[in-house]
């Protein structure tokens, strides 16, 4: 006897797997973007099914919202596709092959189930020093916070790579008066939300991640509709703020590690409010790094 | 009382669901782009109004309850957005069928 | 069987799927989307394991939180560059002697 969760959790994975599928190998490849769109969305429920509801605010703002831009944008510039040549005897092989990596896979991780799992012991017992009081935030700017620094450079890295393959002439849609209308509501919504989720990430989910996802999300919103000007790497508080979230991160970093407690130990009665402070240049600096990986142009330099 | 609101808001949530099925049938169903939009705006608005008004029902603070009122808001004036733009670009697509359809709008 | 089983084969089925269209496939922009649902095949195998237990595992979480960030990271680079390949290869069409 099926209870009703274990039904929804079926219903879910099923929906995600056929869901997945069809955006891989449906014939049009825009209806591929849209129903991959819909995966993203669907993968957002399935994390705050899943209990982790940082996760759900990240997908859906980061793997529903800003990937479908970037891949629509792709499209249009990329074009449709050749027809497909496809062997069967290979299609037939690859389903084989497939059948039985994914015998090795499952056995693989099913053991998993039953494994010990010490870390959320470790994290709580640690948490009153860290100076917030929500485990997610503790761990990705206290106790693992190299990974989060690693990760700003990461953007960095990806900022200056689309830079130097960014085709000049972007060519915009025009945009209609209603979704002008509605972006204009929509937008200083975003703004609000992102600093709310900003301020609750210290003690529920959400955090400088989520924050500053959405406010990309609202940043591009208001460009689509053809309400902000270019955004360009060229101009300076652009750079500048691309750069805080990093520099604001390493000096803290810098500053431990002379003043005493070590690199990226923070004193533990300022650990709340250094946390705060790296927080917000980390949501400015996600925001600008992320609207320009997905809408950032470059002046045609004259070549 | 409570029996009351409960028996209200089951029947509201059914006839919420109740909608979002028609919807997807019709977005499934119809024939045209604007007709399935139709279908699936409408009664999906309808569908989600109701599936609100029955949890609100049951809500246990004020708090939940304007919560969900602007989630239904914003979905509402989002879908209608959304709505206009996809009728309005079929509509180009009708007038100058020769487009492709993987271009960018014009 | 627990929802954390379910999971845990969903993500593994994802990954291979992603995998099979990443070698089946030829258009780069569907490549694209199949690495992408590889690395959701992961996450979901990832936070299927934070939750088996009583309480949730904040490190996997926060790693996949992490990991989401790079993953578009990544994803914006990579079609930038398919755009690029894109366009390189039209203009060699165009013009058969590419002049730097």
């Amino acid at each position: 006897m099926l209870s009703l969760e274990l039904l929804f959790d079926i219903t879910l994975s099923v929906l995600l797997l056929i869901l997945a599928g069809t955006a891989l190998h449906v014939r049009h490849l825009y209806t591929g973007i849209v129903l991959f769109v819909a995966f993203g969305l669907l993968l957002a429920i399935t994390w705050a099914r899943l209990g982790a509801p940082d996760l759900a605010l990240a997908e859906a703002a980061i793997g529903a919202g800003l990937t479908g831009v970037l891949l629509l944008a792709a499209l249009a510039r990329i074009g449709p596709e050749p027809p497909p040549r496809r062997p069967p005897a290979r299609a037939l092989s690859a389903g084989v092959l497939g059948v039985l990596v994914l015998i090795l896979l499952i056995r693989a991780v099913l053991p998993l189930e039953q494994g010990p799992q010490p870390l959320p012991g470790l994290v709580s017992a640690h948490l009153d020093t860290s100076g917030v009081s929500h485990p997610v935030t503790a761990v990705l700017l206290n106790f693992r916070a190299w990974d989060t620094l690693l990760e700003l450079v990461v953007l960095l890295l990806a900022v200056l790579g689309v830079r130097q393959l960014q085709p000049a002439g972007y060519k915009q849609a025009h945009a209609w008066t209603l979704l002008r209308a509605w972006s204009r509501i929509l937008a200083p919504l975003s703004v609000i939300i992102a600093g709310y989720l900003l301020w609750r990430g210290s003690h529920a989910p959400g955090g400088a991640f989520q924050a500053g996802a959405l406010l990309a999300a609202g940043i591009v919103l208001l460009r689509l509709a053809g309400l902000l000007p270019v955004l360009r790497w060229d101009d300076w508080p652009m750079r500048a703020l691309v750069l805080m979230g990093i520099v604001v991160f390493l000096g803290i970093a810098a500053a431990g590690a002379w003043l005493g407690s070590g690199w990226l130990n923070y004193p533990p009665q300022w650990s709340g409010n250094l946390i705060l402070l790296i927080e917000v240049a980390a949501t400015l600096s996600i925001a600008a790094s992320l609207s320009l990986l997905v809408i950032g142009e470059r002046e045609e330099l004259g070549t | 009382m409570t029996d009351l609101l409960a028996w209200l808001s089951g029947i509201a949530l059914v006839f919420g669901c109740f909608f979002f099925v028609a919807g997807t049938l019709g977005l499934l169903r119809f024939p045209d782009v604007y007709s399935r939009l139709h279908a699936v705006t409408k009664a999906d608005t309808l569908g989600l109004g109701l599936v609100v008004l029955g949890l609100s029902l049951r809500a246990e603070s004020w708090h939940a309850i304007a919560i969900m009122f602007a989630v239904w808001l914003l979905v509402m004036a989002s879908s209608t957005t959304a709505c206009q733009l996809l009728a309005r670009y079929q509509r180009e697509q009708d007038r100058n069928p020769e487009q492709e359809d993987d271009d960018a709008l014009p | 069987m627990s929802s954390t089983l379910i999971f845990l084969c969903a993500g593994s089925v994802l990954w291979l799927m992603g995998l099979h269209g990443l070698a089946r496939l030829h258009h780069p922009i569907r490549r694209i989307m199949a690495i992408n649902i590889m690395g959701s095949g992961t996450f979901m195998v990832m936070i299927a394991l934070a939750n088996r237990g009583e309480h949730s595992d904040p490190v996997l979480h926060a790693l996949v939180v992490t990991g989401l960030v790079v993953a578009v990271s990544a994803t914006a680079f990579a079609l930038r560059l398919a755009v690029a390949i894109s366009a390189h290869k039209s203009g060699k069409q165009q013009a058969p002697e590419p002049n730097e």
